[in-house]
């Protein structure tokens, strides 16, 4: 059947896989025909989404991304890959008056360090193929301004950022870098965040199409980018937003 | 945890409203300064000072400083 859109004989190494928009991720991928590496912190949540994988050939890698000696190995212990989804990330809600440079320790170290040290690691290892595609979860949070939300929008558009430089200098190979920008999506981080269930429903009012996306309408856009449907498309930032920035 | 010192704490975070308006029945979302940024910073003071996570339900659900202060006090 003609699609290109197929991930068919391609592996793909997706990391926050353990949850919401890496899972969805991941499960969407398998179906299209990917092989999957999945990795993640949680053992049990990350053997849940191995156990949600369509077909066969998949593999699960345990690793925390602010452990500099776990990066390495996640990178030895990775195939050759045709696609790379950057996703692990976390948030937090801090008015200007009560940041800490813990805070921002933390968020730069998963959310913008380890994107880096993980793709450097990859590229140095030979691990991401001729022609591959490498995806970053970024944010609307990088164009946008939310009380409570510098640290984050900050880690968030230098991920973008670092994107367009990997596109630039690794265009000869040809390798493609690109980044997803989602407004909100109903996941675990969306759940925990600290605003009532009434301002949530009010921010989703917001939104032209009234509201939150699910995580699947995010990796249905991380998918195109890995697919050869987007063999052209290199060091763009794609708007899942449900209009909310227009 | 003494309810004096939780409101001086409280009082801190404001700009422009008189230390007296703050007392322990003091209806906080109606004085003139609220505001959801006001939110935001009253939870990372009591994220601070108590170790306490307070939600945006938490705050919605209090009147007065009293009330927000026992629902501090009971997460210690
Ligand atoms: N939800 C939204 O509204 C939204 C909007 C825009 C962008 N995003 C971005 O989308 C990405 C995925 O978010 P989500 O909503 O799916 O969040 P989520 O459900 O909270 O999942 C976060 C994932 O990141 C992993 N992770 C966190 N810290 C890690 C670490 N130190 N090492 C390894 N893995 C780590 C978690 O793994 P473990 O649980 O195994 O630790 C989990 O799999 C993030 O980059 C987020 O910033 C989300």
């Amino acid at each position: 059947m003609y699609n290109p859109y197929s991930l068919e004989n391609k592996t793909v190494l997706i990391t926050g896989a353990s949850s919401g928009i890496g899972r969805a991720t991941a499960m969407e991928c398998s179906k299209l025909g990917a092989k999957c590496v999945i990795t993640g912190r949680n053992a049990e949540r990350l053997n849940e989404t191995f156990s949600l994988l369509s077909g066969d050939g998949h593999s699960q890698i345990l690793a925390d991304l602010t452990i500099e000696k776990d990066i390495e190995t996640l990178g030895e212990q990775s195939p050759v890959l045709d696609g790379f989804v950057c996703n692990a990330g976390i948030t937090t809600t801090k008015p200007i008056n009560y940041i800490k440079q813990s805070d921002m320790d933390s968020l730069f170290s998963v959310n913008t360090f380890a994107p880096v040290i993980l793709t450097k690691t990859l590229l140095k290892k030979k691990k991401l193929s001729k022609d591959s595609s490498v995806v970053f979860t970024s944010s609307i949070a990088s164009e946008t301004q939310a009380p409570g939300n510098s640290i984050y929008a900050m880690t968030k558009s230098a991920v973008a950022t670092f994107s367009r430089f990997c596109a630039l200098e690794f265009a000869s190979r040809p390798i493609r870098f690109n980044s997803v920008h989602p407004g909100m999506v109903n996941t675990e981080m969306t759940d925990n965040l600290i605003f009532s269930k009434e301002e949530l429903e009010a921010d989703k009012q917001r939104y032209p199409l009234k509201r939150y996306a699910e995580p699947k309408e995010i990796a249905w856009a991380i998918i195109y980018l890995l697919s050869d449907a987007s063999a052209f498309v290199t060091g763009t930032a794609l708007k899942i937003d449900g209009g909310v920035t227009l | 945890m003494d309810i004096n010192e939780f409101i001086e704490k409280f009082a801190e975070i404001f700009e422009d409203t008189d230390r007296a308006e703050f007392q322990a029945d003091t209806k906080f979302k109606e004085l003139d300064e609220w505001s959801s940024i006001m939110a935001l910073n009253v939870i990372a003071m009591v994220d601070d000072e108590y170790d306490v996570l307070l939600k945006g339900d938490d705050i919605r659900g209090s009147e007065t400083i009293t009330q927000l202060f026992e629902i501090v006090k009971s997460r210690k």
